[in-house]
């Protein structure tokens, strides 16, 4: 028997605030199982970025008029938010930026490549990084000539942490992992990461992007010293990312973009930097997709990131033990919902992913398929691809109720 | 055309199931291989002409979704025993009229995978599948 379903959220209500789930896909009901790609938007934070433009839209930092000040208040407003809800000790650590694969690039870049990275050096990385936290580090490899190393992934789907411990050593000066894996759901143990990387004098820089939209986060309390998440994975908009740093090692990295906004004086030849956060924010920022995210994060701090994690663990376990019942069908990554999020990859025998997807798509169901920007970790579990589902704030029992039985189809279709 | 299971009709899953001419094929006289970095999808083809310019045997190599691999089955049966000159000039409404399934833009590049693997076993420019 299954357990009684019970959602902690109440989904209908934050439905409607969905215009989007309003709407049906030839006929059906959407179902949209894709939130780890990117999230739904919800009407308050559609409304803000329209009002931004519609009531106050001037340039940020700049302008001595009305629209100015309110535009820059608004601003600065979200990123204080921002830093609220990831426990900052100052707003002045949090930089806006457009990706979480920008703010990976930045760090790479303004301290790795551009900083403190001397031939030789070693960057510890893992096998389930998304491409954006391996590319940037090749880079740093290609031009300073560190050494990257990866710690493996088990079979079930967790790091190797005992591998990781031989990884590291005196020469190791950045350690990168993701929060949460997007392909497997993995929820890393960043503390203890964070903690074995400072023993040996090396930073951590932690990719959050499937972890700040789904589960509490205290950067304190982890102890990373840089955080990347993107805003449109957690109800923002799209085109806005944020780097966090502590003040310290924001001071010590170099600016990826020159331009306006991100100095204090200009000469020919020379210029000096802004301070931090600014110096990261040359040119003109998205000030609507900020502002945009500031809004989701009080949508998101309305309903409790407990409560978020909560109703994903329920939704998660739910799926996998309704998946788990289907023969040919296999799942990937922990068992255990406290140590996954609400990524489910799947493959089922004799259809491809690609043509799961496109049958789950007739039935009204979005879901992912492919190598989810994460080859290596493909390839180590020798998968050509998997589709994927995801669930967040909006998604009920009802939506998984709905993926089964949309994998049934796909069955019927290649039985 | 709608999007519906018409994708998936059973000459699709035929060919899919049991995919015509895969394989190796030894003294292959021109080879190519190409993937969709979309989807992972690959394509390999070997292509045998004989002394009088005709495509004598082609074989595929591949993996992918139904569509991709059903396509290139469907594309080596095509070919096999056409003139070279005929296979140059093949393009992509020949291959989407064999296959016969409404497509959608995405599901268009495996479609079209195969026939930008021959095209390029064949020395041509290959830009077939966008």
């Amino acid at each position: 028997m299954a357990k009684p379903a019970k959602v902690m959220l109440n989904v209908p209500a934050i439905k409607a605030d969905f215009p989007i789930l309003q709407r049906t896909i030839r006929d059906k009901r959407l179902v949209y199982l894709d939130s780890a790609a990117t999230s739904q938007k919800p009407k308050q934070v559609i409304d803000a970025t329209s009002d931004f433009y519609s009531r106050y839209n001037a340039n940020v930092h700049r302008a001595i008029y009305e629209l100015g000040e309110e535009s820059t208040r608004e601003y600065e407003g979200a990123r204080e938010k921002i830093a609220a809800f990831i426990q900052a000790k100052s707003p002045t650590e949090i930089a806006f930026t457009k990706s979480t694969t920008e703010s990976l690039n930045l760090v790479a870049y303004g301290y790795g490549l551009k900083g403190k990275i001397q031939k030789g050096d070693e960057i510890v990385g893992t096998v389930m990084e998304h491409h954006s936290n391996h590319v940037p580090w090749h880079f740093v490899k290609d031009h300073k000539g560190a050494v990257l190393k990866y710690v493996d992934v088990k079979d079930d789907g967790t790091l190797r942490m005992e591998q990781y411990d031989d990884l590291l050593t005196d020469r190791t000066k950045i350690v990168t992992v993701s929060l949460c894996s997007n392909v497997l759901g993995t929820i890393n143990p960043v503390k203890e990461i964070a903690k074995r990387a400072h023993e040996v004098g090396a930073i951590c820089v932690v990719d959050a992007a499937q972890a700040a939209p789904h589960m509490p986060i205290d950067v304190q309390d982890l102890d990373a010293d840089f955080l990347a998440f993107s805003g449109h994975k957690m109800l923002g908009p799209t085109g806005i990312g944020v780097l966090y740093g502590k003040q310290e090692l924001f001071e010590a990295t170099e600016p990826l973009l020159g331009g306006g906004e991100m100095i204090r004086e200009v000469h020919l030849g020379s210029a000096k930097w802004n301070d931090v956060p600014y110096k990261f924010e040359g040119g003109t920022p998205n000030i609507a997709g900020a502002i945009g995210l500031g809004v989701a994060v009080d949508y998101l701090t309305k309903i409790g990131m407990e409560a978020v994690r909560g109703h994903e663990m329920e939704i998660t376990e739910y799926a996998l033990e309704k998946l788990a019942r289907l023969k040919g069908v296999q799942t990937y990554g922990p068992k255990d919902v406290k140590k996954r999020a609400g990524v489910v990859s799947f493959t089922i025998d004799g259809a491809h992913p690609h043509d799961i997807a496109s049958i789950l798509d007739v039935e009204g169901i979005c879901v992912r398929s492919g190598h989810h920007c994460a080859q290596p970790l493909m390839e180590r579990f020798n998968l050509p691809a998997t589709a994927r589902a995801s669930f967040y704030i909006y998604n009920d029992m009802d939506d998984a109720d709905a993926l089964v039985a949309g994998i049934k189809k796909v069955q019927e279709v290649f039985a | 055309m709608s999007i519906s299971y018409d994708m998936y009709q059973e000459q699709i899953l035929d060919h899919y199931k049991h995919p015509r001419n895969k394989g190796l094929l030894a003294g292959a006289t021109k080879n190519a291989r190409d993937s969709n970095p979309l989807c992972g999808d690959e394509v390999v083809l070997h292509v045998k002409v004989d002394g009088s310019d005709r495509i004598a045997e082609v074989k595929f190599e591949g993996q992918g979704c139904a569509i991709s691999q059903a396509s290139a089955s469907m594309l080596t049966t095509m070919v096999k025993g056409m003139p070279l000159s005929d296979a140059e000039g093949l393009g992509r409404d020949a291959v989407l009229k064999q296959l016969g399934i409404p497509l959608s833009a995405v599901r268009l590049k495996c479609a079209l995978l195969s026939l930008h693997v021959l095209k390029l076993a064949l020395g041509q420019k290959a830009d077939v599948a966008t």
